[in-house]
């Protein structure tokens, strides 16, 4: 915590960063409506400096969106009485429900171990697992599936060389955000490195917001369940009934 | 088109849940039975979270039994006064399971309970129901005639009679409130109405007519499945509105041309395939309990949904 407080004040004088981030984003809110499929949210940006470009490695850029974190179980399944049941579960302390680093360049040339933990930039960092660790001997492996089953549904993602950058001040990518998000904000954050070191960071959010049907029915069903259950029911009586009864009187009048 | 569910939070293809619907409506109107034991397996193989899948299901069935009960009620094959006491059972029993529902959640277990139950009682119905279309099929073809029921059983010595007048039955309560209480806890536990236990049971250990064992079986399922949609809509938040409206549309509709293909057949073969289906589904969910599973660790949120 200190040290993100420190982090945070180094980023607000401007003095301490000789480069820094002016950033854009084609939209900062996702609206979830009836007929969602996916999202792609375009960050662009400018390096904004006072002195000539330094020497040395190019400038690169990773943008990591995260989606609000959350604690999860996680359970493993083991052959008992001769069917697969769950057995051990572990708690994780927070994982992100969307996770995704665009780079521009290979990970693991231009962003140092040590940055990597100092920020939890990557995949596996960005997940909290340290009560995992201390639950169970094989911790690490639970906190690897949480990485692995929300990689295979699309919801974590690595998109190396994904961001352009130009002239060493100029940069974009597009983030594509899969359909089945959950509702948050999510937290932006646009990385400058230099030899592997962060050198300047910024961090924007983008709100994901039901909105329309979706969010009335949500909110109902949260607040009013017992009015959303006798809804849902009425609504399904009136649909099926009413369905039935056309059918009659179409088959009626044929 | 693809269609964001709200509470389920997936955004799944529209047509394809229409389409869902549309062939368990087929098999529902062509057997005469509510589907929902087919419907709620599909579900999880689609990708519906299960407690969500099991909550909307009981909401579906409400509906789709109901212009089923209405006929029925024209008809005057509804035993009310067995419907009421089937249905003081059905209650207890969906209370009761909700709560069980919740507990193995939390545990964990929901999934293996939920899937276990399927297995067993598929199994169980799919295997007698086929066994007794077979010696149907066989017996037509002897051309002897149906054998008759006993009707003197264990049953008979119990107490608390009570007169069912509609189904002519002098019997004790206590057989029927079982029955009720059964079949509710099912109906929480497997999003399902029921009617595949119930109505084996209503004939064959009740000795009720067969005529008016479908209206009241309807009758109590409706009242029953609206109890379990309102505890889980209330306890779980999980009944998807969304979800149940595209499902019930493309039964209604399919519905329809089961009940014209049904009527082409006859009833031991309509049995007969039933029977195969049940088990091809019991087979397929018990598999999937044996084979190691690709991927053995499962995500959930913290207590719970």
């Amino acid at each position: 915590m200190l040290r993100k407080l420190a982090l945070m004040i180094c980023c607000a004088l401007p003095a301490q960063a000789e480069e820094q981030v002016v950033l854009g984003l084609s939209q900062n809110r996702v609206a979830i409506t009836a007929n969602f499929d996916g999202s792609e949210i375009l960050v662009f940006g400018a390096v904004k400096r006072e002195d000539p470009i330094p020497e040395g490695d190019p400038l690169e850029v990773v943008i990591a969106v995260s989606g609000p974190k959350e604690p999860l179980t996680v359970r493993r399944k083991e052959r008992k009485y001769g069917i697969w049941v769950n057995t051990e579960s572990v708690t994780v302390d927070r994982a992100p429900s969307f996770y995704a680093v665009a780079t521009s360049g290979p990970f693991d040339q231009i962003v140092s171990e040590a940055e990597d933990i100092k920020h939890s930039i990557s995949i596996g960092n960005a997940i909290t697992s340290v009560s995992a660790r201390a639950q169970s001997a094989n911790g690490n492996d639970f906190a690897e599936a949480v990485a692995r089953i929300r990689t295979n549904n699309g919801l974590y993602s690595i998109r190396e060389n994904t961001v352009t950058v130009d002239q060493q001040t100029l940069f974009k990518a597009s983030i594509s955000m899969p359909a089945n998000l959950t509702e948050g904000d999510y937290i932006t954050r646009i990385f400058l490195m230099r030899d592997g070191k962060v050198i300047s960071t910024h961090e924007t959010q983008i709100d994901v917001r039901k909105v329309g049907l979706e969010r009335f029915l949500f909110n109902l069903s949260r607040q009013q369940p017992l009015i959303y259950g006798l809804l849902s029911l009425a609504i399904a009586i009136i649909a099926g009934w009413g369905a039935s009864a056309f059918f009659r009187y179409v088959r009626r009048g044929a | 088109m693809q269609i964001y569910l709200p509470i389920a939070e997936v955004s799944v293809n529209a047509f394809l849940l229409l389409g869902l619907g549309g062939l368990v409506g087929v098999l529902s109107g062509m057997f005469g039975v509510g589907g929902g034991f087919l419907m709620t397996p599909l579900l999880f193989f689609i990708g519906i979270p299960p407690a969500v899948a099991v909550a909307t299901e009981a909401n579906q069935i409400v509906a789709s039994s109901f212009s089923g009960v209405l006929a029925h009620f024209k008809r005057r094959t509804v035993d009310l006064r067995m419907g009421t006491v089937l249905l003081i059972g059905g209650l207890t029993g969906a209370a009761i399971g909700v709560v069980l529902f919740n507990y193995l959640k939390a545990l964990g277990q929901v999934d293996l309970l939920v899937k276990l139950c399927y297995v067993v009682f598929l199994g169980i119905i799919g295997g007698l129901m086929f066994i007794e279309s077979l010696n149907a099929i066989r017996r037509s073809k002897k051309n002897t005639g149906p054998i008759k029921r006993k009707n003197h059983n264990w049953i008979h010595g119990l107490p608390f009679k009570m007169r069912f007048r509609v189904s002519g039955l002098y019997i004790s309560v206590i057989p029927i409130l079982l029955v009720g209480v059964f079949v509710g806890i099912l109906s929480a536990i497997m999003g399902v109405g029921g009617g595949f236990i119930m109505v084996p049971a209503m004939i064959y250990l009740l000795g009720m007519p067969t005529k008016v064992v479908v209206g009241t079986s309807l009758f109590q399922i409706i009242f029953v499945t609206a109890f379990t949609t309102l505890l889980h809509a209330t306890t779980n938040f999980t009944v998807d509105m969304a979800l149940a409206v595209l499902l019930l549309v493309g039964g209604v509709i399919g519905a329809q041309f089961g009940a014209m293909i049904g009527t082409k057949l006859k009833a031991e073969q309509l049995r007969i395939l039933l029977a195969m289906m049940v088990l091809g589904v019991c087979f397929k969910l018990g598999l999937d309990l044996l084979i190691e599973p690709s991927e053995l660790f499962s995500l959930g949120a913290v207590g719970g949904h």
